[in-house]
């Protein structure tokens, strides 16, 4: 390993996340390098200084003052929680939705209006004219009718 | 944070118990200013209940916390918005008792260690201004890495750099401290 390969695994090695291989041949390099071993040495010192530093605590007004930021948050409502918040809201919401279901449901029902009357009689008169009927094409392939025969012994569970 | 999202506002202030201190300290280290911190630590858990619906449990929480608080210190930083505070030779000593909040000292009091502490303060105070003078990025990078012992990925990640970009600020900064730190390292530094 050189010395400019070196700085790039220098802290992995300090910090031991170094793979076993490259831990190897970091040591390898450095029992030849003095100046690699000097660098690795005060890295090592620095991390420890670093220690020397204290830790501060919060002061004794941090929560408080966070929970008045928080607590002063507008607070996020879902679409349905505007419902929930108001029952009479949602019962009358509720019924008008099912009005409009029941109308809708109604429009089948509708009574004709004088233009569909008028069609209709003028479709009755061709209905009610026997001479267009009995010359009618397509009653003409309509299977003959069978008579009824009281006399009859045949029962049509006796039928082979 | 999961539950969070579902509402927990227990879970809310679980999360604030766990990481506040941790956030202060990483704020403090990199704006120098107490009262700052603390205000960039709020707004970084602020911004997290505010996003609390739209979470994504896709990287770790803890990269997410400190992606927000980089990303807030340093533009504070270079907004210059908070002063150093300077120690004078006229001002009265201070000194970051155990519960980290600074006392005065009154030197009837601390007589016999004054020379101990006065020793140990000078020492705070050269590894302060060593890691002020960093590159904010790099100091971001050390503070993360030595303090908060994240991985190179998870750091990488809230540097929003690849991890030999990363690498490559961690020695330098490594570099530069040692050099700053020369005459304490020379006392310290170990075969």
């Amino acid at each position: 390993m050189s010395c400019g390969r070196m700085e790039s695994k220098i802290l992995g090695y300090m910090d031991g996340r170094l793979k076993e291989g490259e831990r190897l041949e970091m040591e390898k390099h450095l029992s030849t390098c003095a100046v690699c071993q000097l660098r690795v040495n005060e890295f090592r010192a620095v991390h420890v200084l670093l220690d020397e530093l204290p830790m501060i605590e919060p002061s004794a007004a941090f929560d408080v003052r966070m929970q008045a930021r928080v607590a002063a948050e507008p607070a996020k409502q879902n679409w349905w929680a505007w419902f929930a918040s108001s029952p009479r809201v949602a019962f009358a919401a509720s019924m008008l939705v099912a009005a409009m279901v029941w109308v809708g449901s109604q429009t089948a029902d509708t009574p004709l209006n004088a233009g569909d009357i008028d069609k209709i009689n003028q479709n009755m008169s061709v209905l009610e004219n026997y001479d267009v009927i009995s010359d009618f094409a397509p009653l003409s392939d309509l299977p003959q009718p069978v008579q009824a025969d009281d006399t009859s012994d045949t029962k049509p569970n006796q039928q082979m | 944070m999961l539950d969070v999202q579902a509402g927990d506002e227990q879970s809310f202030a679980l999360l604030l118990r766990r990481y506040r201190t941790p956030l202060v300290n990483f704020l403090y280290r990199m704006v120098r200013n107490r009262e700052q911190a603390e205000d960039l630590a709020q707004e970084v858990f602020l911004r997290v209940y505010r996003a609390r619906e739209d979470y994504v449990p896709s990287a770790k929480f803890t990269t997410w916390l400190f992606r927000i608080a980089t990303n807030l210190a340093l533009n504070s930083v270079r907004d210059n918005r908070y002063q150093r505070m300077e120690i004078s030779l006229d001002a009265p000593l201070t000194a970051d008792a155990e519960d980290g909040e600074e006392k005065k000292l009154d030197v009837a009091e601390m007589h016999p260690n004054i020379e101990q502490h006065l020793i140990e303060e000078t020492r705070r105070k050269m590894i302060r201004r060593a890691i002020e003078k960093l590159p904010e990025k790099q100091r971001a990078a050390v503070l993360l890495h030595k303090y908060q012992e994240l991985d190179y990925g998870e750091i990488s990640k809230i540097l929003e750099c690849s991890e030999s970009a990363l690498k490559s600020l961690l020695f330098r900064a490594y570099e530069t401290l040692r050099v700053e730190l020369a005459p304490l390292v020379a006392q310290r530094a170990v075969r």
